[in-house]
Protein backbone atom coordinates (compact mmCIF):
# COMPACT_ATOMS: atom_id res chain seq x y z
CA UNK A 1 0.00 0.00 0.00
CA UNK A 2 2.68 2.59 1.13
CA UNK A 3 4.41 1.41 -2.36
CA UNK A 4 1.10 2.69 -4.10
CA UNK A 5 0.78 5.97 -1.93
CA UNK A 6 4.46 7.57 -3.01
CA UNK A 7 3.91 6.36 -6.53
CA UNK A 8 3.63 9.48 -8.86
CA UNK A 9 0.15 10.06 -9.93
CA UNK A 10 -0.87 9.49 -13.39
CA UNK A 11 -4.40 11.27 -12.82
CA UNK A 12 -4.80 14.18 -11.11
CA UNK A 13 -7.56 15.92 -10.16
CA UNK A 14 -7.86 19.35 -8.50
CA UNK A 15 -10.06 21.78 -6.93
CA UNK A 16 -12.76 20.57 -9.77
CA UNK A 17 -16.01 22.38 -9.54
CA UNK A 18 -19.18 21.73 -11.63
CA UNK A 19 -22.42 23.72 -11.58
CA UNK A 20 -25.63 23.41 -13.21
CA UNK A 21 -26.81 26.27 -12.75
CA UNK A 22 -26.90 27.88 -9.34
CA UNK A 23 -26.80 23.51 -8.12
CA UNK A 24 -23.19 22.42 -7.34
CA UNK A 25 -22.93 19.17 -8.79
CA UNK A 26 -19.10 18.93 -8.19
CA UNK A 27 -17.23 20.92 -5.36
CA UNK A 28 -13.97 21.49 -5.03
CA UNK A 29 -12.85 17.78 -6.03
CA UNK A 30 -9.60 16.51 -5.49
CA UNK A 31 -8.51 12.86 -6.94
CA UNK A 32 -5.16 11.58 -7.42
CA UNK A 33 -4.64 8.04 -9.18
CA UNK A 34 -1.24 6.38 -9.43
CA UNK A 35 -0.64 3.96 -12.87
CA UNK A 36 -1.50 0.38 -12.30
CA UNK A 37 -4.45 1.69 -9.90
CA UNK A 38 -8.08 0.04 -10.15
CA UNK A 39 -10.08 2.59 -8.53
CA UNK A 40 -13.98 2.87 -7.98
CA UNK A 41 -15.88 5.92 -7.82
CA UNK A 42 -19.09 5.30 -5.77
CA UNK A 43 -21.64 7.68 -4.11
CA UNK A 44 -25.26 7.93 -3.90
CA UNK A 45 -27.81 8.57 -6.82
CA UNK A 46 -26.89 12.05 -8.30
CA UNK A 47 -23.52 12.42 -6.36
CA UNK A 48 -21.84 13.36 -9.85
CA UNK A 49 -20.18 10.25 -10.41
CA UNK A 50 -20.92 10.38 -14.26
CA UNK A 51 -20.22 14.70 -13.71
CA UNK A 52 -16.67 13.51 -12.80
CA UNK A 53 -15.71 11.63 -15.93
CA UNK A 54 -17.39 13.53 -18.37
CA UNK A 55 -15.86 16.71 -16.49
CA UNK A 56 -12.03 15.11 -16.61
CA UNK A 57 -12.71 14.51 -20.32
CA UNK A 58 -13.67 17.96 -21.09
CA UNK A 59 -17.60 17.20 -21.82
CA UNK A 60 -19.17 19.21 -19.34
CA UNK A 61 -18.52 23.01 -18.40
CA UNK A 62 -16.18 23.17 -15.74
CA UNK A 63 -16.09 26.09 -13.21
CA UNK A 64 -12.75 25.78 -11.82
CA UNK A 65 -10.32 23.16 -11.31
CA UNK A 66 -7.35 21.44 -13.01
CA UNK A 67 -6.81 17.94 -14.79
CA UNK A 68 -3.34 16.49 -14.91
CA UNK A 69 -2.16 13.76 -16.68
CA UNK A 70 1.82 12.73 -15.19
CA UNK A 71 1.71 16.42 -14.46
CA UNK A 72 0.82 17.83 -17.94
CA UNK A 73 -2.10 19.55 -19.00
CA UNK A 74 -5.10 17.35 -19.98
CA UNK A 75 -5.53 19.10 -23.37
CA UNK A 76 -1.83 17.80 -24.48
CA UNK A 77 -2.38 14.14 -23.20
CA UNK A 78 -5.98 13.45 -24.26
CA UNK A 79 -4.51 10.52 -27.12
CA UNK A 80 -3.44 8.70 -23.28
CA UNK A 81 -7.09 8.89 -21.88
CA UNK A 82 -9.83 5.73 -22.69
CA UNK A 83 -13.31 6.33 -22.31
CA UNK A 84 -16.13 3.94 -21.95
CA UNK A 85 -19.47 5.83 -21.99
CA UNK A 86 -23.13 4.17 -20.16
CA UNK A 87 -24.34 1.45 -22.65
CA UNK A 88 -27.24 3.41 -22.44
CA UNK A 89 -25.99 6.45 -23.94
CA UNK A 90 -26.39 5.61 -27.49
CA UNK A 91 -28.75 3.83 -30.05
CA UNK A 92 -27.64 0.39 -30.18
CA UNK A 93 -30.40 -0.01 -33.05
CA UNK A 94 -27.58 2.03 -35.13
CA UNK A 95 -27.08 0.36 -38.41
CA UNK A 96 -23.71 -0.70 -37.99
CA UNK A 97 -21.44 -3.66 -37.26
CA UNK A 98 -19.16 -4.48 -33.84
CA UNK A 99 -16.22 -3.95 -35.56
CA UNK A 100 -17.26 -0.60 -37.13
CA UNK A 101 -17.79 0.31 -33.09
CA UNK A 102 -14.33 -0.73 -31.80
CA UNK A 103 -12.40 0.43 -35.19
CA UNK A 104 -14.51 4.24 -33.29
CA UNK A 105 -11.43 3.69 -30.77
CA UNK A 106 -8.67 4.72 -33.14
CA UNK A 107 -10.61 7.55 -34.66
CA UNK A 108 -8.47 10.31 -32.30
CA UNK A 109 -5.30 8.74 -33.31
CA UNK A 110 -6.18 8.63 -37.02
CA UNK A 111 -7.19 12.17 -37.20
CA UNK A 112 -8.77 14.21 -40.12
CA UNK A 113 -8.85 12.39 -43.81
CA UNK A 114 -7.40 9.41 -42.86
CA UNK A 115 -9.65 6.43 -42.99
CA UNK A 116 -9.14 3.14 -41.03
CA UNK A 117 -7.08 0.11 -43.07
CA UNK A 118 -6.09 -3.54 -42.46
CA UNK A 119 -3.88 -2.72 -39.36
CA UNK A 120 -6.99 -1.17 -37.54
CA UNK A 121 -9.27 -4.00 -38.21
CA UNK A 122 -6.48 -6.35 -37.06
CA UNK A 123 -5.65 -4.15 -34.25
CA UNK A 124 -10.19 -4.12 -33.59
CA UNK A 125 -9.83 -7.95 -34.16
CA UNK A 126 -7.32 -8.50 -31.29
CA UNK A 127 -9.49 -6.44 -28.86
CA UNK A 128 -12.66 -8.07 -29.63
CA UNK A 129 -10.57 -11.51 -28.69
CA UNK A 130 -9.44 -9.70 -25.35
CA UNK A 131 -13.16 -9.25 -24.30
CA UNK A 132 -14.02 -12.24 -25.49
CA UNK A 133 -16.58 -11.08 -28.61
CA UNK A 134 -14.27 -11.88 -31.37
CA UNK A 135 -16.67 -14.25 -32.96
CA UNK A 136 -18.93 -11.25 -33.11
CA UNK A 137 -17.06 -9.15 -35.02
CA UNK A 138 -19.87 -9.05 -38.16
CA UNK A 139 -22.60 -8.83 -36.25
CA UNK A 140 -25.49 -6.31 -36.20
CA UNK A 141 -25.06 -4.37 -32.66
CA UNK A 142 -28.49 -4.47 -32.21
CA UNK A 143 -28.51 -8.21 -31.72
CA UNK A 144 -26.25 -8.33 -29.14
CA UNK A 145 -27.09 -8.52 -25.34
CA UNK A 146 -26.72 -6.07 -23.12
CA UNK A 147 -23.28 -7.73 -21.43
CA UNK A 148 -22.00 -8.14 -25.10
CA UNK A 149 -23.08 -4.70 -25.60
CA UNK A 150 -20.82 -3.48 -23.16
CA UNK A 151 -17.99 -5.43 -24.02
CA UNK A 152 -18.04 -4.26 -27.46
CA UNK A 153 -17.50 -0.81 -25.61
CA UNK A 154 -14.83 -1.92 -23.84
CA UNK A 155 -12.86 -3.22 -26.95
CA UNK A 156 -13.51 0.18 -27.99
CA UNK A 157 -11.37 1.52 -25.51
CA UNK A 158 -8.77 -1.04 -25.50
CA UNK A 159 -8.49 0.15 -29.14
CA UNK A 160 -8.06 3.42 -27.96
CA UNK A 161 -4.58 1.93 -26.52
CA UNK A 162 -4.79 4.28 -23.50
CA UNK A 163 -2.87 4.43 -20.43
CA UNK A 164 -5.92 6.16 -18.39
CA UNK A 165 -9.50 4.60 -18.33
CA UNK A 166 -12.60 6.06 -17.50
CA UNK A 167 -15.41 3.75 -17.60
CA UNK A 168 -18.94 4.86 -16.60
CA UNK A 169 -20.91 1.77 -14.98
CA UNK A 170 -19.49 -1.05 -17.27
CA UNK A 171 -21.29 -3.54 -14.25
CA UNK A 172 -24.22 -2.20 -15.02
CA UNK A 173 -27.05 -4.76 -16.19
CA UNK A 174 -24.43 -6.93 -17.51
CA UNK A 175 -24.75 -10.93 -16.82
CA UNK A 176 -22.34 -13.13 -15.18
CA UNK A 177 -19.78 -14.15 -18.01
CA UNK A 178 -19.27 -10.24 -18.90
CA UNK A 179 -18.83 -9.61 -15.16
CA UNK A 180 -15.88 -11.89 -15.00
CA UNK A 181 -14.50 -11.13 -18.67
CA UNK A 182 -14.47 -7.30 -16.93
CA UNK A 183 -12.62 -8.05 -13.91
CA UNK A 184 -10.25 -10.50 -15.74
CA UNK A 185 -9.83 -7.59 -18.29
CA UNK A 186 -9.03 -4.92 -15.33
CA UNK A 187 -6.70 -7.20 -14.10
CA UNK A 188 -4.50 -7.44 -16.96
CA UNK A 189 -4.75 -3.73 -17.68
CA UNK A 190 -3.30 -3.36 -14.00
CA UNK A 191 -0.14 -6.05 -14.88
CA UNK A 192 0.72 -3.66 -18.31
CA UNK A 193 0.68 -0.84 -15.68
CA UNK A 194 -2.87 1.06 -16.92
CA UNK A 195 -5.04 2.73 -14.63
CA UNK A 196 -8.75 2.95 -14.47
CA UNK A 197 -10.94 4.24 -12.94
CA UNK A 198 -14.77 2.75 -12.64
CA UNK A 199 -17.97 4.34 -11.37
CA UNK A 200 -19.30 1.48 -9.29
CA UNK A 201 -22.80 0.94 -8.27
CA UNK A 202 -22.70 -2.13 -6.05
CA UNK A 203 -20.30 -1.58 -2.76
CA UNK A 204 -20.19 -5.32 -2.09
CA UNK A 205 -17.52 -5.73 -4.95
CA UNK A 206 -15.63 -2.70 -4.25
CA UNK A 207 -12.68 -4.40 -2.08
CA UNK A 208 -12.58 -7.69 -4.37
CA UNK A 209 -12.81 -5.78 -7.64
CA UNK A 210 -10.72 -2.43 -6.84
CA UNK A 211 -7.36 -1.27 -4.85
CA UNK A 212 -8.41 2.31 -4.34
CA UNK A 213 -11.69 4.22 -3.90
CA UNK A 214 -13.04 7.45 -4.33
CA UNK A 215 -16.15 8.50 -2.29
CA UNK A 216 -17.82 11.07 -3.62
CA UNK A 217 -21.18 12.72 -3.17
CA UNK A 218 -20.92 16.30 -4.53
CA UNK A 219 -17.53 16.73 -2.62
CA UNK A 220 -15.04 13.79 -2.61
CA UNK A 221 -15.39 12.26 0.66
CA UNK A 222 -11.62 10.39 0.34
CA UNK A 223 -9.29 8.77 -1.71
CA UNK A 224 -7.23 6.17 -1.92
CA UNK A 225 -6.15 2.57 -1.06
CA UNK A 226 -9.74 0.45 -0.44
CA UNK A 227 -8.24 -0.27 3.32
CA UNK A 228 -7.56 3.11 4.78
CA UNK A 229 -10.51 4.47 2.45
CA UNK A 230 -13.76 2.07 2.38
CA UNK A 231 -15.07 1.70 5.84
CA UNK A 232 -18.05 2.71 7.72
CA UNK A 233 -17.65 5.82 9.20
CA UNK A 234 -16.43 7.50 5.24
CA UNK A 235 -19.16 5.18 3.86
CA UNK A 236 -22.14 7.05 6.67
CA UNK A 237 -20.51 10.18 5.71
CA UNK A 238 -20.60 9.94 1.99
CA UNK A 239 -23.84 8.45 1.98
CA UNK A 240 -26.05 10.27 4.90
CA UNK A 241 -28.49 8.62 6.24
CA UNK A 242 -29.30 6.55 3.34
CA UNK A 243 -27.66 3.77 4.17
CA UNK A 244 -30.22 0.81 3.47
CA UNK A 245 -27.64 -0.46 0.46
CA UNK A 246 -26.02 -2.98 3.17
CA UNK A 247 -27.27 -6.67 3.02
CA UNK A 248 -30.80 -6.74 4.26
CA UNK A 249 -31.49 -3.19 6.37
CA UNK A 250 -34.85 -3.64 4.41
CA UNK A 251 -35.80 -5.74 7.35
CA UNK A 252 -38.10 -3.09 9.73
CA UNK A 253 -36.70 -1.90 12.83
CA UNK A 254 -32.94 -3.57 11.73
CA UNK A 255 -30.55 -0.69 12.04
CA UNK A 256 -27.73 -0.70 9.31
CA UNK A 257 -24.05 -1.10 11.03
CA UNK A 258 -21.32 -2.68 9.69
CA UNK A 259 -20.06 -2.52 6.32
CA UNK A 260 -17.76 -5.68 6.14
CA UNK A 261 -13.85 -4.62 4.60
CA UNK A 262 -12.01 -8.27 4.33
CA UNK A 263 -8.66 -7.54 5.43
CA UNK A 264 -5.88 -6.50 2.49
CA UNK A 265 -2.44 -7.76 2.56
CA UNK B 1 -44.64 7.59 -72.80
CA UNK B 2 -41.75 7.21 -75.03
CA UNK B 3 -42.24 10.75 -76.28
CA UNK B 4 -42.48 11.72 -72.53
CA UNK B 5 -38.86 10.31 -72.14
CA UNK B 6 -37.25 11.86 -75.15
CA UNK B 7 -38.60 15.22 -74.22
CA UNK B 8 -35.94 17.74 -73.46
CA UNK B 9 -37.66 19.07 -70.47
CA UNK B 10 -39.10 16.01 -69.26
CA UNK B 11 -35.70 14.38 -69.10
CA UNK B 12 -34.34 18.11 -67.59
CA UNK B 13 -36.99 17.52 -64.72
CA UNK B 14 -36.67 14.58 -64.30
CA UNK B 15 -32.26 14.43 -63.87
CA UNK B 16 -32.70 17.36 -61.69
CA UNK B 17 -35.17 15.80 -59.48
CA UNK B 18 -32.97 12.27 -59.28
CA UNK B 19 -29.88 14.21 -57.97
CA UNK B 20 -32.02 16.09 -55.95
CA UNK B 21 -33.68 13.24 -54.25
CA UNK B 22 -29.94 11.44 -54.03
CA UNK B 23 -28.77 14.43 -52.19
CA UNK B 24 -31.25 14.40 -49.48
CA UNK B 25 -31.76 10.95 -49.49
CA UNK B 26 -27.93 10.53 -48.24
CA UNK B 27 -27.93 13.09 -45.62
CA UNK B 28 -30.97 12.27 -44.67
CA UNK B 29 -30.02 9.23 -43.40
CA UNK B 30 -27.33 11.03 -40.85
CA UNK B 31 -30.54 13.37 -40.32
CA UNK B 32 -32.54 10.21 -39.64
CA UNK B 33 -30.07 8.90 -37.41
CA UNK B 34 -28.95 11.59 -35.49
CA UNK B 35 -33.12 11.74 -34.60
CA UNK B 36 -33.36 15.08 -36.14
CA UNK B 37 -36.13 14.85 -38.24
CA UNK B 38 -38.14 17.55 -37.15
CA UNK B 39 -34.39 19.36 -38.23
CA UNK B 40 -35.41 19.41 -41.47
CA UNK B 41 -38.89 20.76 -41.57
CA UNK B 42 -38.30 23.23 -39.18
CA UNK B 43 -35.19 24.24 -41.31
CA UNK B 44 -36.94 24.36 -44.53
CA UNK B 45 -39.61 26.54 -42.92
CA UNK B 46 -36.84 28.95 -41.53
CA UNK B 47 -35.62 29.72 -44.92
CA UNK B 48 -39.29 31.69 -45.96
CA UNK B 49 -38.55 34.83 -44.19
CA UNK B 50 -35.13 35.17 -46.40
CA UNK B 51 -37.04 34.45 -49.35
CA UNK B 52 -39.47 37.15 -49.03
CA UNK B 53 -36.77 39.59 -47.72
CA UNK B 54 -34.71 38.89 -50.76
CA UNK B 55 -37.44 39.83 -52.78
CA UNK B 56 -38.69 42.75 -51.00
CA UNK B 57 -35.10 44.25 -50.63
CA UNK B 58 -34.07 43.75 -54.54
CA UNK B 59 -37.47 43.94 -55.61
CA UNK B 60 -36.28 40.99 -57.74
CA UNK B 61 -37.52 37.56 -58.70
CA UNK B 62 -34.24 36.43 -59.86
CA UNK B 63 -34.91 32.51 -58.39
CA UNK B 64 -30.89 32.46 -57.22
CA UNK B 65 -30.86 35.73 -55.18
CA UNK B 66 -34.03 34.42 -53.42
CA UNK B 67 -32.44 31.13 -52.49
CA UNK B 68 -29.37 32.80 -51.37
CA UNK B 69 -31.69 35.18 -49.23
CA UNK B 70 -33.38 31.58 -47.89
CA UNK B 71 -29.51 30.11 -47.61
CA UNK B 72 -28.96 33.13 -45.23
CA UNK B 73 -32.08 32.64 -42.98
CA UNK B 74 -31.86 29.10 -42.87
CA UNK B 75 -28.14 29.15 -41.75
CA UNK B 76 -29.09 31.90 -39.29
CA UNK B 77 -32.00 29.74 -37.94
CA UNK B 78 -29.77 26.57 -37.72
CA UNK B 79 -26.85 28.89 -35.78
CA UNK B 80 -29.79 30.50 -33.48
CA UNK B 81 -30.82 27.06 -32.41
CA UNK B 82 -27.76 25.47 -31.99
CA UNK B 83 -26.73 28.53 -29.60
CA UNK B 84 -30.27 28.29 -27.63
CA UNK B 85 -29.26 24.43 -27.02
CA UNK B 86 -26.08 25.49 -26.11
CA UNK B 87 -26.61 28.91 -23.81
CA UNK B 88 -29.33 28.39 -22.42
CA UNK B 89 -31.84 25.44 -20.32
CA UNK B 90 -34.23 25.29 -23.22
CA UNK B 91 -33.79 21.47 -24.23
CA UNK B 92 -33.40 20.59 -28.10
CA UNK B 93 -36.62 20.27 -29.62
CA UNK B 94 -38.04 22.99 -27.66
CA UNK B 95 -35.23 25.46 -29.25
CA UNK B 96 -36.22 24.01 -32.58
CA UNK B 97 -40.05 24.83 -32.25
CA UNK B 98 -38.83 28.37 -30.87
CA UNK B 99 -36.68 29.16 -33.68
CA UNK B 100 -39.37 27.49 -36.52
CA UNK B 101 -42.47 29.44 -35.38
CA UNK B 102 -40.48 32.90 -34.89
CA UNK B 103 -39.01 32.46 -38.51
CA UNK B 104 -42.20 31.08 -39.69
CA UNK B 105 -44.33 33.67 -38.29
CA UNK B 106 -41.61 36.41 -39.46
CA UNK B 107 -41.77 34.58 -42.92
CA UNK B 108 -45.92 34.70 -43.56
CA UNK B 109 -45.77 38.55 -42.28
CA UNK B 110 -43.79 39.34 -44.42
CA UNK B 111 -45.42 37.43 -47.46
CA UNK B 112 -48.38 39.24 -46.13
CA UNK B 113 -46.58 42.40 -46.80
CA UNK B 114 -45.66 41.93 -50.33
CA UNK B 115 -49.16 40.64 -51.54
CA UNK B 116 -51.07 43.44 -49.66
CA UNK B 117 -48.75 45.76 -52.45
CA UNK B 118 -50.52 46.83 -55.75
CA UNK B 119 -49.32 44.92 -58.66
CA UNK B 120 -48.92 41.28 -58.74
CA UNK B 121 -45.64 41.01 -59.24
CA UNK B 122 -45.13 39.08 -56.07
CA UNK B 123 -45.95 35.99 -58.13
CA UNK B 124 -43.64 33.30 -57.79
CA UNK B 125 -43.19 33.48 -54.24
CA UNK B 126 -45.87 31.18 -53.10
CA UNK B 127 -44.14 28.25 -55.41
CA UNK B 128 -41.63 28.57 -52.62
CA UNK B 129 -43.69 26.86 -50.46
CA UNK B 130 -44.58 24.40 -52.77
CA UNK B 131 -42.44 24.45 -55.16
CA UNK B 132 -42.50 24.13 -58.93
CA UNK B 133 -40.43 21.12 -60.18
CA UNK B 134 -41.81 22.07 -63.85
CA UNK B 135 -39.71 25.09 -64.07
CA UNK B 136 -36.28 23.40 -63.32
CA UNK B 137 -34.22 24.90 -65.99
CA UNK B 138 -30.72 23.22 -67.10
CA UNK B 139 -28.80 25.85 -65.42
CA UNK B 140 -30.64 24.38 -62.35
CA UNK B 141 -29.76 20.73 -62.67
CA UNK B 142 -26.09 22.07 -62.94
CA UNK B 143 -26.74 23.37 -59.79
CA UNK B 144 -28.29 20.52 -58.07
CA UNK B 145 -25.45 18.11 -59.62
CA UNK B 146 -22.83 20.14 -58.37
CA UNK B 147 -24.94 19.98 -55.40
CA UNK B 148 -25.03 16.59 -54.84
CA UNK B 149 -21.18 16.03 -56.13
CA UNK B 150 -20.18 18.34 -52.87
CA UNK B 151 -22.23 16.96 -50.55
CA UNK B 152 -21.11 13.02 -52.31
CA UNK B 153 -17.14 14.55 -51.47
CA UNK B 154 -17.79 15.88 -47.68
CA UNK B 155 -19.67 13.26 -47.08
CA UNK B 156 -16.78 10.64 -47.90
CA UNK B 157 -14.12 12.83 -46.95
CA UNK B 158 -15.68 13.55 -43.35
CA UNK B 159 -17.02 10.00 -42.97
CA UNK B 160 -16.05 8.83 -39.67
CA UNK B 161 -16.30 12.65 -38.51
CA UNK B 162 -20.07 12.36 -39.57
CA UNK B 163 -20.59 8.66 -37.70
CA UNK B 164 -19.39 9.49 -34.45
CA UNK B 165 -21.44 12.81 -34.30
CA UNK B 166 -24.65 9.70 -35.10
CA UNK B 167 -23.47 7.05 -33.13
CA UNK B 168 -21.67 8.91 -29.93
CA UNK B 169 -21.11 12.25 -30.20
CA UNK B 170 -19.68 12.39 -26.57
CA UNK B 171 -17.06 9.64 -27.38
CA UNK B 172 -16.04 11.45 -30.05
CA UNK B 173 -16.10 14.99 -28.14
CA UNK B 174 -13.54 12.63 -25.85
CA UNK B 175 -11.78 11.83 -28.38
CA UNK B 176 -10.75 15.47 -29.16
CA UNK B 177 -13.07 16.09 -32.15
CA UNK B 178 -14.64 19.14 -32.60
CA UNK B 179 -18.17 17.90 -31.56
CA UNK B 180 -19.80 20.98 -32.38
CA UNK B 181 -18.48 22.34 -34.84
CA UNK B 182 -18.87 19.20 -37.15
CA UNK B 183 -22.43 19.72 -35.80
CA UNK B 184 -22.59 23.13 -37.06
CA UNK B 185 -20.78 21.93 -40.70
CA UNK B 186 -23.19 18.97 -41.07
CA UNK B 187 -26.14 20.99 -40.06
CA UNK B 188 -25.53 23.77 -42.86
CA UNK B 189 -25.31 20.95 -45.20
CA UNK B 190 -28.16 20.30 -44.46
CA UNK B 191 -29.48 24.06 -44.88
CA UNK B 192 -27.60 23.67 -49.00
CA UNK B 193 -29.22 20.65 -49.09
CA UNK B 194 -32.61 22.05 -48.38
CA UNK B 195 -32.08 25.24 -50.27
CA UNK B 196 -31.46 23.43 -53.63
CA UNK B 197 -35.15 21.87 -52.95
CA UNK B 198 -36.85 24.37 -52.80
CA UNK B 199 -37.32 25.57 -55.81
CA UNK B 200 -38.94 22.22 -56.94
CA UNK B 201 -40.36 20.68 -53.81
CA UNK B 202 -40.69 24.10 -51.60
CA UNK B 203 -40.40 24.72 -48.00
CA UNK B 204 -43.17 22.64 -47.18
CA UNK B 205 -42.67 19.33 -48.75
CA UNK B 206 -38.60 19.23 -48.36
CA UNK B 207 -38.34 17.87 -45.24
CA UNK B 208 -40.49 14.59 -46.02
CA UNK B 209 -37.63 14.47 -48.94
CA UNK B 210 -34.94 14.47 -46.41
CA UNK B 211 -36.81 11.80 -44.22
CA UNK B 212 -38.20 9.76 -45.81
CA UNK B 213 -35.95 7.45 -48.19
CA UNK B 214 -33.86 7.40 -44.96
CA UNK B 215 -36.87 5.43 -43.03
CA UNK B 216 -37.41 3.51 -46.42
CA UNK B 217 -33.37 2.10 -46.45
CA UNK B 218 -33.04 1.84 -42.46
CA UNK B 219 -35.92 -1.40 -42.70
CA UNK B 220 -33.30 -2.75 -45.54
CA UNK B 221 -30.17 -2.66 -44.68
CA UNK B 222 -28.05 -2.61 -41.88
CA UNK B 223 -24.68 -0.99 -42.52
CA UNK B 224 -23.98 3.00 -42.31
CA UNK B 225 -22.25 3.00 -45.85
CA UNK B 226 -25.05 0.37 -47.26
CA UNK B 227 -28.21 2.70 -46.00
CA UNK B 228 -26.44 6.25 -47.23
CA UNK B 229 -26.42 4.76 -50.45
CA UNK B 230 -29.68 2.71 -50.52
CA UNK B 231 -31.31 6.32 -49.21
CA UNK B 232 -29.96 8.11 -52.10
CA UNK B 233 -31.07 5.76 -54.82
CA UNK B 234 -34.31 5.52 -53.01
CA UNK B 235 -34.33 9.25 -52.82
CA UNK B 236 -33.65 9.40 -56.51
CA UNK B 237 -36.54 6.83 -57.56
CA UNK B 238 -38.78 8.95 -55.70
CA UNK B 239 -37.83 12.22 -57.76
CA UNK B 240 -37.68 10.23 -61.12
CA UNK B 241 -41.00 7.75 -60.77
CA UNK B 242 -43.11 11.14 -59.24
CA UNK B 243 -41.67 13.18 -61.99
CA UNK B 244 -42.71 11.29 -65.00
CA UNK B 245 -46.07 10.71 -62.66
CA UNK B 246 -46.67 14.51 -63.07
CA UNK B 247 -46.01 14.46 -66.37
CA UNK B 248 -48.45 11.57 -67.50
CA UNK B 249 -51.30 13.01 -65.13
CA UNK B 250 -50.65 16.49 -66.73
CA UNK B 251 -51.92 19.12 -64.27
CA UNK B 252 -50.76 17.67 -60.93
CA UNK B 253 -47.91 19.19 -59.27
CA UNK B 254 -44.51 17.20 -59.36
CA UNK B 255 -43.00 18.34 -55.73
CA UNK B 256 -46.20 16.65 -54.02
CA UNK B 257 -45.91 13.67 -56.60
CA UNK B 258 -42.33 13.34 -55.76
CA UNK B 259 -43.19 13.62 -51.71
CA UNK B 260 -45.99 11.04 -52.59
CA UNK B 261 -43.64 8.73 -54.33
CA UNK B 262 -40.96 8.57 -51.60
CA UNK B 263 -43.87 7.95 -48.82
CA UNK B 264 -45.14 5.30 -50.43
CA UNK B 265 -41.14 3.76 -50.59
CA UNK B 266 -41.70 4.07 -46.82
CA UNK B 267 -44.77 2.35 -46.39
CA UNK B 268 -44.18 -0.52 -48.36
CA UNK B 269 -40.59 -1.21 -46.76
CA UNK B 270 -42.28 -0.40 -43.54
CA UNK B 271 -44.74 -3.33 -44.24
CA UNK B 272 -42.38 -6.04 -46.02
CA UNK B 273 -38.93 -4.93 -45.12
CA UNK B 274 -37.47 -8.49 -44.39
CA UNK B 275 -36.81 -9.14 -39.69
CA UNK B 276 -37.73 -5.03 -39.48
CA UNK B 277 -41.58 -5.07 -41.24
CA UNK B 278 -44.33 -5.37 -39.94
CA UNK B 279 -45.36 -8.38 -41.94
CA UNK B 280 -42.23 -9.92 -41.35
CA UNK B 281 -42.18 -9.62 -37.39
CA UNK B 282 -45.69 -10.74 -37.62
CA UNK B 283 -45.26 -14.01 -39.83
CA UNK B 284 -42.42 -14.68 -36.97
CA UNK B 285 -44.44 -14.26 -34.19
CA UNK B 286 -46.81 -16.73 -35.53
CA UNK B 287 -44.43 -19.33 -36.29
CA UNK B 288 -42.65 -19.04 -32.48
CA UNK B 289 -46.44 -19.10 -31.01
CA UNK B 290 -46.78 -22.94 -33.29
CA UNK B 291 -43.55 -23.91 -32.15
CA UNK B 292 -44.52 -23.74 -28.71
CA UNK B 293 -47.77 -25.36 -29.14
Amino acid sequence: MASNETRPAALTVSDLTVMYGEKPVLWDVDLQMPAGVLMAVVGPNGAGKTTLIKAILGLVPTVAGQIRIDGRPYAEQRQRVGYVPQRGSVDWDFPTRVLDVVMMGCYGRLGWLRRPGKSEQAAALRALEQVGMADYAHRQIGRLSGGQQQRVFLARALMQEADIYLMDEPFQGVDAPTERAIVGLFRELRTRGKCVLVVHHDLQTVPEYFDWVTLLNVRSFACGPVAENFNESILRQTFGGHTAWIGDESLPGRVPTTVTVPAVG
Amino acid sequence: MVDGWLDYTLRTVALGAALLGGMSGALGAFVFLRRQSMAGDAIAHATLPGVVLAFLLTGQREPYLLLGGAALAGGAGVLLWIAITRWSRVKQDSALGIVLSTFLGGGVLLLNLVQNRPGAYQAGLNHFLFGQAATLLSRDVVLLAAGALGVSVLLLLFWKEFQLLSFDRAFGASLGWPMQRLDIGFTLLVVAAIVLGLQSVGVVLMSALLVAPAAAARQWVDGLGAMVLLAAVLGAVAGVSGTLLSALWTGLATGPLIVLCASTLVLFSLLLAPRRGLVWRQLDRLAAQARLR
